[in-house]
């Protein structure tokens, strides 16, 4: 009778399980989640300035016209998601990128400062691990201070980097990409320090059996042992070099990127024009860290497929 | 195909010549000992090991853990450093002998890098020797033929038995040519079906190579089937209790070990080992 029970409750594998099989399932539910929660936060934090503006207009209104109004606001306090969507259609695809006024200008500015400072960082990080791998004296000196480098906010070395930075000359994307790099070195640093000493004693001795060089050793195990390393600390750094690009962007008054339009925004008050540049840098990064993963996948089919 | 060793014609040594390489030693140990500091005081690997492993032979260590054969075997591939006596390869000591490649060493794991196809783990000593890459080719091929890897040049190890691992491992311990081949329990972790089976292809192999063998096992019917000699160790300190010499012939199969000469001298290594462990109790 159980028997019967079951089948009946659970015929053929159905459109929802199959559903949540996967990744999309789940994620559309707590999208959704999110989105029902963000409108009715946008009712709630937007509402007493509209019973304002229709008090003053002695206009009389019900519960329809306030849930209207409240999501149809120039400056709301919480822009409803469909306001941050027009107003990124209107600036990314409408506007041309040339244009002083479109996200995409912006966006490539910030990326520019992210990728040359994601580069620096990478290689940085991975000179600073392999120096500490080889040399005993190095992980003793230098360890302390790349843990400290990152216990110092950000936000209070930042204006010091662009202010020493403008008065040798150096101005634009440079001071942006130096703070980006001093933000993602660390991950990779500390990922390809472990990465390059993941390989096992057996390994080791199996090199030392050949009289292989410490050169060969490097090039023939280490390296590639510390590659999945190297990619889960790339994930890391890219995204965080897209937080120190933008964040290089606040002090100096810059014109362009997306941290200038933060910026521009909050002066203005303009809170749609700030969520659509927050959307727009956590699209970038999410595509960043995306990018890497499919370099990742390419890079481990080339070694062997299973890791 | 054969391998180089074979390909030197026997006829243009003379016979004197070839009876005197043959008695040379290939491993010489005298007095040997080797002790570890640890944090709970010393700990005495090896102590007073004289031991002679001649050209050609088959010498297996067997005890029970702890007793220092892996040690020993270690410290002939210069992989550990005596504190005492003199150990000499190949009549040099063992850091020479590791500098001019005198010795092939299968580790207890095959401790192939997942990275690399089955040949090019094979061909990793070659590289690091500067052999070019269609020599290296040509090497890997012939060295997988003669474990019977043939075809699994561009397998990843992942796709292969753990047993087809270690006879990988076997293949590129080999095919620099060395003329020592050390073993440390090679065959430990695998199954006993596997394992006899890989017994006799090793066996197969030494009598095709003329290599001289190092095997480290804790395995009696193993050091038996597979020993010209078997020393005997016991641990605490590790030393050596009995070398037992065995006279079977190279073209053994599975089957002498049925025969009452193998019964009878895996009886004396038991008993020495027993014998061993007595001083423990």
């Amino acid at each position: 009778m159980t028997i019967e029970a079951d089948a009946g409750s659970a015929p053929v594998p159905g459109l929802v399980s199959r559903l949540f099989a996967g990744h999309l399932g789940p994620i559309t539910v707590v999208v959704l989640a999110i989105v029902v929660i963000w409108y009715a936060g946008a009712v709630y934090m937007n509402a007493p300035r509209q019973i304002e503006v229709f008090n003053r207009a002695q206009t009389d209104w019900g519960a329809a016209d306030l849930i209207e109004g409240t999501l149809a606001q120039d400056r709301p306090i919480l822009p409803a998601p469909h306001q941050i969507l027009v107003e990124m259609k209107k600036t990314i695809i409408d506007k041309k990128i040339t244009s002083k006024r479109s996200l995409v200008f912006h966006a490539w500015v910030t990326l520019s400062s992210t990728l040359l400072g994601f580069v620096a960082g990478a290689v940085l990080g991975i000179l600073l691990a392999v120096g500490i791998v080889h040399v005993g004296a190095l992980e003793k000196s230098l360890m302390p201070w790349i843990i400290s480098s990152q216990t110092i906010p950000i936000l209070a070395i930042a204006p010091m980097v662009v202010v020493v930075l403008g008065a040798i000359g150096l101005k634009g994307l440079v001071p942006k990409a130096i703070i980006s790099a001093y933000l993602c070195f660390f991950p990779v640093t500390i990922g390809m320090v472990k990465g390059l000493r993941s390989p096992d004693l057996l390994q080791m001795d199996l090199l030392r059996t050949y009289s292989a060089s410490s050169w060969q050793t490097f090039w023939k195990l280490r390296w590639p042992a510390s590659v999945p390393f190297l990619f889960t600390s790339l994930k890391v750094a890219v995204a965080i070099s897209l937080v120190g690009a933008i964040v290089g962007e606040l002090p100096t008054g810059a014109q362009g990127g997306l941290g200038a339009r933060l910026l521009a925004g909050s002066y203005y008050g303009q809170t749609i024009q700030i969520w659509s540049a927050l959307f727009t840098a956590a699209a970038l990064a999410a595509s960043l860290v995306a990018l890497v993963g499919v370099i990742e996948r390419l890079a481990v089919r080339a070694m062997g497929g299973r890791r | 195909m054969m391998p180089p060793s074979m390909q030197s014609d026997p006829v243009s040594e003379s016979v004197a010549a070839a009876a005197n390489r043959d008695r040379e030693s290939v491993v010489r140990a005298r007095d040997l000992s080797l002790t570890f500091e640890t944090a709970d005081g010393p700990v005495f690997a090896l102590s007073g090991v004289d031991l002679e492993i001649d050209r050609g032979e088959f010498v297996s260590f067997i005890g029970p853990s702890g007793c220092g054969k892996t040690t020993l075997l270690r410290a002939i591939a210069d992989l550990e450093q005596p504190t005492g006596g003199t150990l000499a390869v190949n009549g040099v000591p063992p850091r020479e002998a590791r500098l001019n490649r005198s010795y092939g060493y299968v580790f207890q794991a095959p401790a192939l890098y997942p990275w690399r196809t089955i040949e090019r783990n094979v061909t990793l000593p070659l590289e690091i020797m500067g052999m070019s890459a269609n020599e290296r080719r040509a090497k890997a091929g012939e060295y997988l033929d003669l474990v019977n890897l043939g075809g699994f040049e561009k397998k990843y190890p992942w796709q292969l038995s753990g047993g087809m691992q270690q006879r990988a491992s076997i293949a590129r311990a080999l095919c620099f040519d060395p003329d020592l081949l050390l073993m440390d329990e090679p065959f430990g972790a695998l199954d006993e079906i596997v394992r006899d089976h890989l017994n006799e292809q090793l066996l197969r192999l030494w009598a095709k190579t003329q290599k001289t063998v190092v095997f480290v096992t804790h395995s009696i019917p193993e050091a038996v089937f597979l020993s010209t000699k078997i020393v005997v160790m016991s641990p605490r300190p590790g030393r050596i209790i009995d070398v037992i010499p065995t006279d079977f012939p190279r073209d053994r199969t599975l089957d002498a070990r049925e025969s009452p000469e193998f019964l009878e001298i895996a009886h004396r290594v038991r008993e020495g080992l027993r014998a061993g462990h007595s001083y423990d109790d």
